[in-house]
């Protein structure tokens, strides 16, 4: 009986740290061990690229500003030949360009590095299943650079806009609302906020609107 | 941690390549030197044909000069990159059309091969020039890259170019020569025939442009030395800012860290003043927190982080121009940090904040003790006055909700227009 039940048990996730600070990876490393097995370490492009396809991991921890193009460059080299390996952004970066564009590469997510190592293990397994993980602060970004400017035309009404849900549970998010209490605060399942977060990821990634990453860097020079 | 050294946005912003006269690889019926002018001074490709046809009427000028762009205008490369290297091949099919030009003149008209033979010089010389003074510029780079390396290596590199300065000189001395020679030749015998009044100022144009070919790279050169002097000061003094700021504020954050290392409180309030200061400092832009919603905001919680030793997680969408309203409501929401602070007994609180065409909201939430609405209200002046009533006076809207156990929200709403609020305050 008991056996069987470990064996029930998830699998530990395989998570991949890529950072140039070995600091910091030596820290995460740390606090994450109790949760996922850290298989690997890169400090710098090339290393993750070739270190993350011999070690194929769940989820790759991913360093925004790296030297030699940072975590985008990692992104475009791998999303196109390892679609099962999932990226989760991890920055110390609050600059809205460096995280809408890692997302549009196509990171599952983007939390902040001051991250509790419990809620970063919870981020971690989240994406490792599938599902979007978005920051009060990715949030707040995501709503931004979809907040309508009548004078853009849009390419695609279907992916260009959020639907009203969508736009409600981004601002749940962005009020530091967890997945439990926006479910309740709408009246909607916990299954279905993930379903619309996802929803709102995947209209990041493909959208034309406004061409967000352009967006993100005028933002800064206003 | 993890700031790398970030690239300037504007110039890492995509720069227009400039734009560089080239013969295009597509579009031309010759050589594209036609269709490379039209392009480059945004002319229909007919209109610059049909000039070239008739300054055909003028001595052959029009033949002259196509041949002359065609030996000096470098061929569009496949990736776009200009040819670097001097190409003296190019001077062939020139040199071939001045010769064969030559020819026919003295065939057609017997009379002028001396003129004709002026020309064939001073064509060859300009197009010398000008291919010499194309090719220049990568070495130009190249001169600079250095003598940002090594200032007293300007000075050599620009003495010790002897052979082109020579080259140049000789160049240009003859253009002026022919400029001479030619006007005087011309011009003088006849008097004042049409056609030797325009061969006169031709030959006269000639001479300017040998002087122009003698000095125009000495003075590209020295607004060049100008230009990345300046840029080196510009850099120089964003050095200094930086180096001033880091001074000023984290190295005498980290020395107070260093002393107080026991008081765990102090150092993580010090910590994330720096924090703040520095991310604010490297990515926000800067306004002033009197004239705009978000930077009011983002004060009045780093007020509150100060004072109380707790994190506020800040998000602003869009922005507004602050008035008497949105100070008001700046207030309310300051006052409600204060109270999730003092309260709520937890180290993080969440402020949202929302400028939509309509209204402003804003969201102040911490997960702690929270507390039964009904029991305190009556005696609280914090909730009753500041939150409550501030926003009413002005139009707005609070909301409190909150339950043992379970944290506490408060909303904040203020109407955009303020239609209301003006008849309101002017009946108190």
């Amino acid at each position: 009986m008991t056996e069987s039940a470990h064996e029930a048990l998830p699998r530990r996730l395989t998570v991949f740290l890529v950072d140039d600070h070995a600091m910091f990876r030596a820290g995460v490393r740390a606090e994450l061990g109790a949760h996922v097995d850290v298989v690997g370490e890169a400090s710098t492009v090339g290393e993750a690229v070739s270190r993350i396809a011999a070690t194929l991991p769940d989820v790759v921890l991913l360093d925004v500003h790296m030297p030699e193009g940072g975590g985008r460059a990692v992104l475009d080299a791998m999303r196109k030949s390892h679609p099962q390996v999932r990226f989760l952004a991890l920055s110390v970066s609050d600059a809205a360009e460096d995280v809408i564009g890692l997302i549009r590469a196509g990171a599952r997510g983007y939390v902040t590095k001051t991250i509790s190592p419990d809620e970063l293990a919870a981020a971690i397994r989240r994406v490792a299943d599938g599902d979007a993980v978005f920051s009060p602060r990715l949030a707040g970004f995501v709503l931004d650079a979809f907040a309508s400017r009548p004078d853009v035309p849009i390419a695609d009404p279907e992916l260009d806009q959020l639907t009203n849900r969508e736009r409600e549970v981004l601002r749940l998010l962005a009020r530091g609302y967890a997945y439990k209490e926006i479910a309740k605060e709408l009246y909607i399942s916990i299954k279905t906020v993930e379903t619309h977060v996802s929803n709102v990821l995947r209209k990041l990634q493909m959208s034309n609107r406004y061409e967000l990453s352009r967006w993100a860097a005028d933002r800064r020079l206003v | 941690m993890g700031v790398e050294p970030r690239e300037d946005p504007i110039t890492a912003a995509p720069h227009p390549p400039p734009r560089r006269l080239y013969r295009p690889r597509d579009h031309r019926i010759v050589s594209g030197v036609a269709s490379g002018l039209a392009r480059h001074l945004g002319l229909p490709v007919l209109a610059v044909r049909v000039g070239f046809v008739v300054l055909l009427g003028f001595n052959g000028l029009g033949l002259m000069l196509y041949a002359a762009f065609w030996a000096v205008l470098p061929l569009e490369h496949p990736t776009g990159e200009p040819r670097a290297r001097r190409d003296w091949a190019a001077l062939l099919p020139f040199a071939a059309i001045g010769a064969g030009v030559v020819l026919l003149e003295s065939l057609v008209f017997k009379d002028r091969v001396d003129g004709t033979a002026g020309w064939l010089v001073a064509v060859i010389a300009v197009g010398a020039g000008v291919i010499w003074h194309q090719s220049d510029p990568a070495r130009r780079g190249h001169w600079a890259d250095n003598a940002a390396r090594l200032p007293w290596m300007s000075a050599v590199v620009a003495e010790s170019e002897r052979r082109s300065f020579l080259f140049r000189f000789i160049g240009g001395g003859v253009l002026v020569a022919v400029g001479i020679i030619g006007v005087v030749a011309v011009y003088a015998p006849t008097g004042s025939t049409f056609s030797s009044v325009i061969n006169g100022v031709l030959f006269a144009l000639v001479g300017l442009v040998g002087v122009g070919v003698v000095v125009a790279p000495l003075v590209w050169r020295t607004f060049g030395q100008l230009r990345s002097e300046r840029e080196g000061r510009i850099r120089e003094q964003e050095r200094a800012e930086l180096a001033a700021m880091i001074h000023d504020q984290v190295l005498h954050t980290l020395a107070l860290i260093q002393r107080n290392s026991t008081d765990i409180k102090e150092v993580q309030r010090l910590a994330r003043g720096q924090e703040r200061s520095l991310r604010s400092w490297l990515y926000k832009p800067t306004a002033s927190p009197t004239e705009k919603f978000g930077a009011a905001l983002e004060q009045a919680a780093a007020e509150v982080e100060d004072t109380y030793a707790i994190t506020v997680e800040t998000v602003v969408v869009g922005d507004t121009d602050c008035d008497e309203r949105v100070a008001a409501l700046v207030a309310a929401s300051r006052e409600a940090m204060v109270n999730a602070a003092r309260h709520a007994g937890v180290q993080t609180v969440s402020l949202y904040a929302e400028v939509e065409a309509d209204e402003l909201s804003v969201f102040v939430r911490d997960r702690g003790a929270g507390f039964d609405l009904d029991g305190v209200e009556e005696s609280r002046h914090g909730v009753r006055g500041s939150i409550i009533g501030r926003m009413k006076r002005h139009g707005g809207r609070a909301e409190i909700r909150s339950a043992p156990g379970d944290g506490t929200e408060v909303r904040l709403t203020l109407p955009a227009k303020e239609g209301v609020t003006v008849s309101k305050e002017a009946a108190k």
